[in-house]
């Protein structure tokens, strides 16, 4: 019977074959740490009576979510922290570098076939690099460090096949978007997606980072794209000289389900509030004020987004209705859209950009909405009090919507501005 | 105990806000439990009483602190229809007990319930609900007291043993 990419890799991994549904004590090639979820996770390393890490060149920490230190207790978790990868030889980007998935996909760090496992739900974003990555809570982060392997059960993966070119202005965003709306908040609990097709195919590393990241609002345990062409050139550039695994999918493997998708006439997509999967067409909520647009997040902080987004918003001008708040999701993709011109474009419109970090993604740190407050917001979640009061109302989109609407001050479908 | 009753897709943001979670103690984070979405949690929670969900509870972020925060409740027992991956593990390892059963929908907020986990069956109003048997590696975890005590006195574990099938 033929494996799914997941069953091939945990089989590697593991060194014997293993199927979905199976429990395996599997070894884990990375884990990574960030300021927030963090300090527990080291508190119940020590509990186990751990003393020194599996592997410290396999830990990742760094810090992004309260960046710079947003309270005395943000300050002292940090602190806390960087002892800690001190004392243990770990690599620390500390707050250098921007928001942990990104940074772990420029740097290097996922790569084809690996078992990677972060104490973040986003986590699952470095199946863009082929790798099986998966978020865990703090005591089986605690678990990892000390032995470096963790139970896993083997998921079962659905087969997201997914054709056709996207109009202008509609891209990956608005794919996974239709994809939650679909499949539903809990329709790929326990899962894997499996991504595949000419869509995904032609799709360059940004875009597969954006569909791999959102795998976790379906409940999905990864989201994986086999590694082609495109990931190799995106890796031979971070890991020089690296060999990178060969990994594709049997003809004969199982999935628990298929499903196919036609981008060709989709239409910008929008999940309003309070769901993830509540996904309807631009059109359906244009018109919507809003208060707050954030282009930013793991999900749409690269490069490629702002490009996006600066191409919707042309000469003009952002609306004074509405706050527009732009955070690059680390140093490389900042350094990359400033040298492009795009950050003094976007300040002149009137936007506010910040250094990297998760920003106003989460409700943390800062770009807090006010009870009856309406954002937009280019991340992942839209859950009630996410970014700030539990009165507030938040809806997804895409660079472009979000730029397009940042013009107007109320939900745009950007292929009309 | 009594029931607290919640729909479907309750999420870890609302369990506990992003804003409280440089705390760990779960003490300091219950007082922030549900805080804006259930605010009648805070004060009204009794050492015992149980939360009962719909589908897909404690979907969302990895954040531990919100098996804490209901720990730190009194809540010691979670039923839902399904769970959330993470929460689901993130609960049995802080040994916060996540049940499910098929059916939670004639369950009535403020009434009794128990809770027989060894024959599978909670009971409210004289009605008994099935609850699914928690998987046998889950067990393991729950009987060693959650994975803290499950792991201390290893030394190494053995890659890919402990399956089955
Ligand atoms: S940007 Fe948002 S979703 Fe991504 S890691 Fe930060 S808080 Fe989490």
């Amino acid at each position: 019977m033929g494996a799914t990419l997941v069953e091939k890799i945990f089989s590697s991994r593991c060194g014997r074959e293993v199927q979905a549904g199976e429990v395996v004590m599997a070894p884990v090639d990375r884990a990574m740490i960030h300021d927030i979820t963090g300090p527990l996770a080291v508190r119940v390393f020590r509990e186990m009576g751990g003393d020194e890490v599996f592997d410290p060149a396999r830990v990742v920490m760094l810090f992004d979510h309260q960046v710079p230190a947003d309270s005395v207790q943000a300050a002292e978790n940090q602190q806390f922290m960087r002892d800690f990868a001190r004392e243990q030889g770990i690599h620390n980007y500390d707050l250098r570098e921007g928001v942990c998935h990104q940074v772990l996909m420029e740097k290097g760090h996922a790569a084809p076939a690996e078992i990677i496992v972060g104490s973040d739900s986003h986590t699952c974003t470095y199946g863009a690099a082929g790798a099986c990555a998966t978020g865990i809570g703090s005591t089986d982060m605690g678990f990892v460090l000390k032995f470096g392997a963790l139970y896993f059960r083997v998921p079962e993966s659905i087969r997201v096949e997914v054709s056709g070119a996207f109009a202008p202005r509609v891209g990956a965003k608005d794919l996974i978007l239709s994809i939650a709306g679909d499949i539903g908040a809990g329709g790929a609990t326990y899962q894997a997606l499996e991504f595949s097709g000419e869509t995904i195919e032609t799709m360059p590393m940004a875009g597969r980072m954006t569909c791999c990241n959102m795998a976790i609002e379906m409940g999905a345990k990864a989201g994986i794209v086999p590694p082609d062409a495109v990931t190799r050139e995106y890796l031979q550039a971070r890991r020089p000289g690296a060999e990178i695994a060969d990994l594709a999918p049997d003809q004969d493997a199982v999935y628990a389900d298929r499903r196919a998708y036609d981008v060709t006439a989709l239409a910008p997509q929008v999940a309003a509030p309070h769901n993830v999967d509540h996904v309807v067409d631009v059109g359906e909520v244009a018109g919507t004020h809003i208060d707050q647009v954030f282009i930013g997040s793991c999900t749409n902080g690269r490069y490629e987004d702002f490009v996006e987004a600066a191409e919707v918003l042309g000469d003009r001008t952002f609306s004074e209705e509405v706050r527009v708040i732009v955070v690059p999701a680390s140093k490389e993709e900042y350094l990359k859209t400033l040298r492009a011109g795009l950050i003094e474009k976007f300040v002149e419109a009137g936007a506010l950009v910040e250094a990297p970090c998760c920003g106003p993604c989460m409700g943390g740190a800062f770009g807090l909405l006010a009870p009856g407050e309406v954002s937009l917001s280019t991340s992942n979640r839209n859950f009630r009090g996410r970014q700030g009061s539990t009165e507030a109302e938040v809806y997804l989109c895409s660079p472009a919507t979000a730029a397009a609407s940042a013009v107007t001050g109320a939900i745009t479908d950007p292929r009309e501005v | 105990m009594r029931i607290w009753k919640f729909g479907d897709d309750i999420d870890t943001d609302a369990i506990i806000p992003g804003r409280f979670l440089t705390e760990y103690e779960p003490a300091r984070l219950a007082e922030h439990v549900f805080e804006g979405t259930r605010d009648d949690c805070r004060t009204g929670v009794c050492p015992g009483d149980i939360i009962v969900a719909g589908k897909n509870f404690g979907c969302g972020s990895s954040r531990e602190h919100a098996p804490l925060a209901l720990l730190g409740a009194g809540v010691r027992i979670v039923v839902a229809e399904s769970f959330a991956r993470i929460f689901y593990r993130n609960a049995v390892n802080t040994g916060l007990l996540p049940l499910v059963c098929h059916d939670t929908g004639g369950l009535v907020e403020g009434h009794e319930a128990t809770v027989d986990i060894e024959n599978g069956v909670l009971t409210s109003d004289c009605i008994d609900y099935p609850i699914e048997p928690v998987p046998p590696f889950m067990q393991a975890i729950i009987d060693a007291g959650g994975l803290v005590e499950y792991a201390k006195e290893m030394k190494e574990v053995e890659i890919c043993t402990g399956s089955q099938r």
